[in-house]
């Protein structure tokens, strides 16, 4: 990887300094309440590199990552902005990747999106005009030849720090990390995975990924969502597809008092990020506190990851 | 083949409430093997129409036909005569049928009393799949043969995604093979798994429903 910044964004330059970087997520509210957004982000800000801005997730209605984008940047946060390529055709698309870039938006994290049976309007239609790997290498294309999936010269090219997400735990197997070579290939710069609970599986698909050299061409971090509560732990395990949550983790919960299971699952998060850190190409932490924004910093303090490197 | 399935007879009535004699017809083409519009289905229809509407004391005279096919419009024909004495049609053909037959009678009203479902075919007694969404420009031979446009519910060219658990898709409760399993599966088979590692880029939906609507010329047919 060149010392060359492709976006210059915080998030690029931190890992370009050799540094673990640690980004955060704050999904907008299904309302136009800017107050209680603001409010979830500020517990964010400083304590770590970038917040991921989800676009509508699990399909449902939210207000856009887009707008949500330019707001963190007003507060002084550096943004990661999703977006999916269930409810847009490449026309929107790439018109959306122009505007964010258009706002000051650096980081790009490219999703096909949960499928709108999931969500709150299963009764819309979708579009998948493009998957995510098209994504990718539309907007790498965009930012690096200056032209549209047309083949049309763009007027300025969008400045972005290209993302993707990996699921190590669904099938086959085998094929998790090929497909995440996809991505690297389609343009990914560093990739988000799915949150982890089996380290075991996790372990062995770092292992392919370092012997097939991806994690020579992208910057891997991995995914950690503190389980809250027993049920929580029990919810993803029985219904979230491809998340494995182990009877050990779920075991420890039930063992403390009911007033100590968070302060338990935050021990958890924390030795799992001492784990995932402590593997070989692993560039940093994607800690994603869903509807928990307020125990972040708790989390990062303990996990000794504070304070936030400062780049120019 | 066009997979068809009966509307809910409630339906049909509320269609044709303010009708005291239509036309019930059906066709002899898919819908007939999928047992959901040939004679058979006509003569059930009828009846069940004329049985609810008598217990509503409102009689219902229906006339009953099943054509050869619907999308031929010479096929339409034949029901000229049972149309002239009638107030409405019920076409029990795929949704081409209703349309042929408002072609051909301007001032009839005509309804759909099927639910024109997909271009698919028979997994089972009683059970028919989709295996196509007629994009016009098909695509199949670089997965094995097996449709990802049509059997992965986010049409992905670069599955499977992070939601295919045990062969089984995360859309549809458990029901639906992950079809990107399948082809995984089937590559393997034929010794050409190095076709999932590419990178498969945009598709041409201008040959799809997306292009406007499409006609189809064979020049030495045309007369």
């Amino acid at each position: 990887m060149t010392a060359e910044y492709t976006a210059g964004s915080k998030l690029e330059k931190i890992f370009k300094s050799g540094q673990k970087a640690v980004t955060g997520e704050c999904g907008p509210p299904r309302g136009c309440d800017v107050e209680h957004f603001k409010h979830k982000a500020n517990f964010l800000k400083g304590n770590v590199d970038a917040v991921n801005l989800t676009d509508n997730q699990t399909a449902v209605v939210r207000f856009c990552s887009m707008a949500a984008g330019r707001i963190l940047l007003d507060m002084g946060i550096e943004p990661v902005m999703q977006m999916v390529t269930r409810d847009m055709n490449r026309i929107a698309l790439q018109s959306n990747v122009l505007g964010a870039a258009a706002l000051g938006i650096k980081n790009l994290l490219c999703l096909t999106g949960d499928h709108q049976s999931f969500g709150d309007h299963p009764q819309a239609k979708n579009v998948h005009d493009m998957d995510s790997i098209m994504l990718l290498h539309t907007v790498k294309t965009m930012r690096d030849e200056g032209k549209m999936v047309s083949g049309t010269e763009l007027q300025g090219r969008p400045q972005m720090f290209i993302g993707a997400a990996a699921n190590p735990f669904a099938d086959p197997q085998e094929f998790r990390v090929i497909r995440m070579g996809k991505k690297i290939a389609a343009g990914a710069q560093f990739i988000q995975t799915q949150c982890i609970y089996n380290m075991e599986r996790f372990r062995k698909f770092m292992e392919m990924a370092v012997d097939m050299g991806l994690t020579e061409k992208c910057y891997i971090m991995a995914g950690i969502t503190p389980l809250k509560s027993v049920g929580m732990a029990n919810y993803m395990k029985k219904f979230v597809p491809g998340l494995d949550v182990p009877d050990s983790y779920i075991t420890r919960l039930k063992g403390v008092p009911k007033d100590k299971v968070a302060a338990e699952g935050i021990k958890i998060a924390v030795e799992q990020i001492h784990e995932c850190l402590a593997m070989k190409g692993i560039s940093g932490i994607h800690l994603m506190a869903i509807e928990w924004e307020d125990h972040v910093p708790e989390i990062v303090e303990a996990a000794g990851l504070l304070p936030r490197p400062v780049v120019d | 083949m066009v997979i068809g399935e009966s509307k809910p007879v409630a339906e049909i009535l509320e269609m044709i409430k303010d009708f005291k004699k239509v036309v019930v017809a059906g066709c002899k083409g898919c819908v007939t093997v999928c047992n959901a519009g040939g004679e058979k289905e006509v003569a059930i229809l009828a009846s069940e129409l004329r049985i609810a509407r008598k217990a509503a004391g409102n009689d219902l005279e229906t006339l009953e036909y099943t054509c050869e096919r619907q999308c031929d419009p010479e096929y339409i024909e034949p029901l000229d005569d049972l149309v002239k004495d009638a107030e409405a049609i019920i076409s029990i053909a795929c949704s081409v049928g209703p349309q042929y037959c408002a072609a051909r009678y301007p001032y009839v009203p005509v309804f759909p009393g099927l639910n024109t479902m997909s271009i698919g075919g028979a997994t089972e007694h009683g059970v028919w799949k989709e295996f196509c969404q007629a994009c016009g420009n098909c695509i199949i031979g670089d997965f094995g043969g097996l449709c990802p446009i049509t059997r992965c519910a986010k049409q992905l060219l670069n599955g499977p995604c992070g939601g295919s658990s045990e062969g089984i898709c995360e859309v549809g409760k458990g029901s639906i093979p992950c079809i990107w399993q399948l082809i995984y599966d089937r590559l393997k088979n034929l010794g050409q798994l190095h076709k999932m590692q590419e990178v498969k880029l945009y598709k041409n939906w201008s040959t799809s429903r997306d292009g406007g609507l499409r006609t189809t010329i064979r020049e030495e047919l045309k007369q």
